[in-house]
């Protein structure tokens, strides 16, 4: 292998085991969605236990329900839909080359996802003030349910999750962000761009679920 | 290796042939009849394949001017080894459903005994009033069902002779029920593992004639003992899985010399062992932890001693001197 | 399907890069999967040892060599090792990695840096686990069943947190091998011509995929229930015990798959190669693969027939379970079949292929008789289950690592190794096996729990028959051990194809260049075509 090849080799976005950029891309794509697969898989846990525990304790969670203020989930819904529409827009215009606007829309995805942590804080902060937190540090002492401290442990846990899997979305638009920024990605390649946009639809949708299991239950 | 042999084939003819322990209620004989079914089923089928193979192994063995047949599939044979396996395992799948069935359905008018599982013990309640540990009093020929849960973890209620079993788990009732048909003693074993002291988590089953049986529910166990001799028979009953009397370790300290000795704890002051601190040892264990033990293990045992089993207990830690 | 056997300048994937260095940033599937076997060997040697200090202190009843607490962790350290580091690597990880993209006709697997990635979820998670070591270990059994594992006062935390880390291990080995089977097949590979191996990976991959995530959320959830007190699992809190074990058996059930799968594949091609003779039923063969991956979803609550849940779901799971039983006759007769009328040569791995037949047959009707819902509460958690489970994990999966690692020896290494010795190690492991596990089926029929510590006097007989047995086992492993060694370092040159089989990874020299293949091959027949 001459040292020229492999220097053209370095640089191409087309890995050496693939055929051509066509195969590459339809790898990518099957394997995130399988990633995908496993990511519904593992929030599918906490929807069960969920289920189970709603089947056993419903008025447990018409009283936990009510410490979740829904103007403030309903924001975060709307501010995660948005969101999801700006990332697919930058998936687009990274498509038909038009490179600043895909960073622009990049942009205002991870702005929005901020904005979605910042309402989830103060949503936090609030439980937090009151002790209305999972069993071992519930202090709350107004609950009416004896296991209102199990609803909490369930919305940290499915909160908690979700908000780490926002974080490491963040961290993924960034860095795709980056790479559109160096010039990396364009109507042939933009593989990275179109699987973090995924990834991304999928935080959203667990929230979708999420807000009216939580917030709205009765 | 004698010796072991001929106990090994004693223990084959104790069980009638099927290495089953012996027939201790009305379910073990419906029971073994189908293990027996399964067990000649299976090996016949093991027959087949490994005979087979080993069979085609020697025949088609690679000798020089042979070449092998070019054959790659054939769809009757294909179908009939997967349509009658199916209806065999159909077999086995409604005969054990049927005898699952009788193991399940639990008799209304059953004698009833409350079971209370802890590490590592079992504890008995009857309706009269009475409890035991380890040793369990059922009267013969009657159905006894047992109405279990646990103080901890998961336990299992496992009577071999009766091949009864059922997880006992905390939180919830669970039931399983037998019916002896003939007096004896048969083993007791916890199932599912529930740590240290899981394989000594044994008991006894005493199935006793309907006279006996009523004689043990009048007799009032302590009469005419001694504290110290109260507190000794509860000490083998509760006790002796984690602690010796003497000063060797086992789970937890040997108890000989302890009281009235000074015990050194784990991040608090020395502690004078007189009777209060016994006493908050059988009923609140996690308020001392002893140097060098791991703190939590002991469970408490509060609610399952009287004041008078209490003060036996303490009466006997003091007697180990 | 007859690509040119000389590489130029004899480059081959083990002297194109040097350096640990290189070993350690390797893309390469080939080293990938070199990287596996030491670690799986280093693993099995580990939970060998805590089988056999488990063995030894089994021989006699009461206190051995050692006390309860310590039995516990070692018994607990043996199935986490046995489960998590080897068997569920083993095959897939190790084998899989290097054979798959060679028997397809792929440079390498879809995604390289995921790969290695992978390979660095296994150590670290094997690390966080081992961490537990120094916080009193671990001595929950590998099932971690709450509440016990929330109350111990032990390092179940780091031991949970490692199986979950080692869990993104599985997926990305199980995605990986998804895309690379779908997209990067050799011209006219089409998949009714991929060998049997492929299938059982692609089985295999479904569902790592699929149940792997439910056991991260599992024991993530332990690792909470540690840390934060959520309380899911815990009685005293108003959550469930029972709802663990059904999270865990849902993983935990498909992972036997996960185990078998794979083995049940390379059998297929051990068993032709070596008969020269083409698979007597490819088709059923493969669609059984998908099949047990399917249904194998669907039977986990028969681990709970004595737990507390209802005697209909009891039935229902016993009715499933019954099922799995009929693509796996399947199996085993095709593979008898395919003995028929060959021309059959002993060489070591047909001898661990034959093997695996024999204690996977036992192992399959033991399985029958426990799914019978009416025989399982008698036989359930004794060592009736522990001898079926062996039967079929180590009789099943690991005779069949030892076929395709003497199977494809002489491909990944170029060298060959000591026939003779090799058959000695077959005659210890499998005559060593029967006389560990067998008596233990009795054990349990007469009613010895499993996990125990000390047992009745009346079992001894039999524990110590087992222990014996133990010995032998480990006797061979080791003996397999420095043909293996001898074989690396001091073997015979192999030719490309030494058994003259007829899958695509024969077709390149061996050991294989970097880029797998010369030329690209390009493929116009089936898989075993022993005309």
């Amino acid at each position: 292998m001459s040292t020229a090849s492999a220097h053209a080799e370095r640089h191409s976005p087309l890995a050496h085991h693939f055929r051509d950029m066509a195969q590459q891309f339809d790898a990518a794509k099957l394997g995130i969605w399988i990633f995908l697969c496993t990511e519904i898989l593992m929030f599918g846990g906490l929807f069960v236990a969920y289920i189970i525990f709603h089947g056993l304790y419903p008025a447990m969670f018409a009283e936990g329900a009510r410490w979740c203020d829904w103007r403030m989930g309903a924001a975060n819904t709307t501010v995660l839909i948005i969101s999801s529409f700006f990332m697919a827009s930058g998936v687009h215009y990274t498509q038909t080359n038009e490179r600043v606007k895909a960073i622009r829309c990049m942009a205002i995805t991870i702005v929005l996802g901020f904005v979605f942590l910042v309402i989830k804080y103060f949503e936090w902060r609030h439980k937090f003030e009151l002790g209305l937190l999972p069993p071992h540090f519930f202090h709350y002492q107004g609950a009416h349910h004896k296991n209102l401290a199990l609803f909490f442990a369930l919305y940290f846990c499915m909160t908690g999750l979700h908000g780490i899997h926002v974080v490491a979305g963040m961290c993924l638009i960034t860095w795709v962000m980056i790479r559109s920024i160096k010039g990396e990605f364009n109507s042939e390649y933009y593989t990275a761009v179109e699987t973090v946009g995924l990834f991304w639809h999928l935080v959203d949708i667990v929230w979708i679920y999420l807000f009216p299991l939580l917030y709205l239950v009765g | 290796m004698i010796w072991q042999l001929s106990s090994l084939f004693s223990s084959i003819a104790h069980a009638n042939g099927t290495f089953m322990p012996p027939d201790g209620d009305t379910i073990a004989p419906l029971y073994d009849h189908l293990y027996l079914v399964m067990v000649l089923m299976s090996a016949i089928a093991s027959l087949i394949v490994i005979g087979g193979m080993v069979y085609f192994s020697i025949k088609y063995r690679r000798q020089t001017g042979r070449k092998s047949a070019y054959i790659t599939h054939n769809t009757t044979l294909e179908f009939l080894w997967s349509f009658i396996p199916f209806c065999l395992f159909m077999v086995a799948f409604g005969w054990g459903w049927y005898v699952y069935y009788q193991m399940r359905t639990m008799p209304e008018d059953a004698f009833e005994v409350n079971v209370l599982a802890q590490q590592w013990s079992w504890n008995f309640m009857y309706k009269s009033g009475k409890k035991t540990t380890a040793d369990m009093y059922v009267p013969v020929n009657t159905p006894v069902r047992l109405i279990m849960t646990s103080k901890d973890v998961i336990h299992s209620m496992y009577i071999p002779a009766f091949r009864q079993k059922q997880d006992v788990v905390p939180g919830r009732y669970t039931q399983t029920w037998f019916q002896a048909p003939h007096v004896g003693n048969f083993h007791i074993f916890c199932a599912e593992y529930c740590g240290m002291g899981h394989s000594a988590m044994l008991g006894i089953v005493h199935v006793l004639s309907k006279a006996d049986f009523d004689k043990w529910l009048e007799t009032n166990p302590y009469k005419g003992l001694t504290p110290v001799q109260v507190g000794q028979h509860l000490f083998q009953q509760k006790c002796s899985v984690c602690h010796n009397p003497t000063t060797e370790r086992k789970v937890g300290p040997g108890l000989q010399h302890v009281f009235g000795s000074m015990v050194q704890l784990q991040g608090q002051p020395p502690h004078l062992a007189d009777e209060n601190y016994i006493r908050t040892h059988i009923l609140h264990p996690s308020t001392y932890s002893v140097q060098g033990f791991p703190k939590g293990v002991m469970p408490s045992f509060q609610g399952q001693l009287s004041e008078e089993e209490l003060t036996g207990l303490i009466e006997y830690v003091k007697s180990l001197k | 399907m007859s690509a040119t056997a000389t590489a130029p300048s004899g480059d081959n994937y083990l002297n194109h890069e040097k350096g640990l260095w290189s070993w350690l940033t390797t893309l390469d599937h080939k080293r990938i999967g070199i990287l596996y076997m030491i670690s799986v060997m280093v693993f099995f040697l580990l939970g060998g040892i805590f089988a056999m200090l488990m063995r030894t202190e089994l021989i006699a009843p009461g206190r051995t060599i050692m006390g309860p607490e310590t039995y516990n962790r070692v018994m607990t350290y043996h199935g986490t090792i046995m489960v998590f580091m080897v068997i569920i690597p083993g095959i897939p990880a190790f084998l899989g990695n290097f054979i798959m993209p060679l028997q397809i006709g792929a440079k390498d697997v879809a995604f390289p840096k995921l790969n290695l990635i992978s390979w660095y979820c296994l150590m670290v998670g094997a690390l966080v686990a081992f961490t537990s070591l120094f916080y009193n270990g671990v001595d929950t059994g590998w099932t971690f069943y709450t509440p016990y594992s929330i109350r111990t006062h032990t390092g179940v935390t780091f031991m949970v947190l490692g199986a979950f880390i080692m869990g993104f291990s599985s997926i990305l080995t199980g995605l990986n091998f998804i895309v690379t089977i779908h997209k990067l097949r050799a011209p006219g590979m089409t998949f009714w011509r991929m060998p049997l191996f492929c299938w059982g990976l692609y089985s295999t991959a479904i569902i790592q995929v699929l149940a792997t995530p439910v056991l991260a959320i599992t024991l993530l959830l332990i690792a909470c229930e540690r840390i934060l007190g959520v309380g899911i699992f815990d009685p005293t809190l108003g959550g469930d015990p029972v709802l663990f074990e059904h999270f865990f058996w849902f993983y935990s059930h498909p992972a036997v798959y996960i185990m078998i799968l794979p083995a049940m594949g390379v059998i297929s091609e051990v068993i032709t190669a070596f008969s020269h003779k083409t698979i007597f039923g490819y088709k059923a063969i493969a669609f059984s693969s998908i099949g047990i991956a399917a249904v194998s979803f669907f039977v986990w609550g028969h681990h709970l027939f004595v737990a507390g849940q209802s005697e209909v779901a009891g039935i229902i799971f016993s009715f499933i379970t019954m099922l799995v039983g009929v693509p796996t006759a399947i199996k085993v007769f095709n593979w008898t079949a395919t003995l028929y009328k060959g021309s059959i040569e002993f060489k070591p791995p047909m001898l661990f292929a034959l093997g695996f037949l024999f204690l996977f047959t036992i192992g399959g009707v033991t399985g029958i008789m426990l799914a019978t819902i009416a025989l399982d509460v008698h036989l359930h958690d004794t060592y009736f289950v522990v001898a079926h489970f062996h039967y079929v994990m180590v009789g099943g999966t690991l005779m069949a690592i030892m076929a395709g690692f003497y199977y494809w020896f002489p491909k990944i290494f170029g060298r060959m190794y000591n026939i003779f010795w090799a058959r000695i190690t077959f005659v210890l492991i499998f005559v060593g096996f029967n006389v560990t596990f067998f008596p233990q089926f009795i054990l349990g029929a007469m009613g010895m729990p499993r996990r125990y510590y000390d047992y009745l006097p009346a079992f001894t007989s039999l524990n110590r028959i087992s222990s014996i047995g133990a010995y032998t086992i480990g006797l061979g492993f080791l003996i397999a051990l420095i043909v293996i060694l001898q074989g690396i370092f001091g073997g015979e040159k192999a030719s490309a194809n030494p058994w003259g089989a007829k899958t695509l990874e024969w077709s390149t020299v061996s050991p294989p260049p970097h880029d797998n293949f010369v030329t690209e091959p390009i493929v116009t027949a089936g898989p075993y075509e022993y005309r």
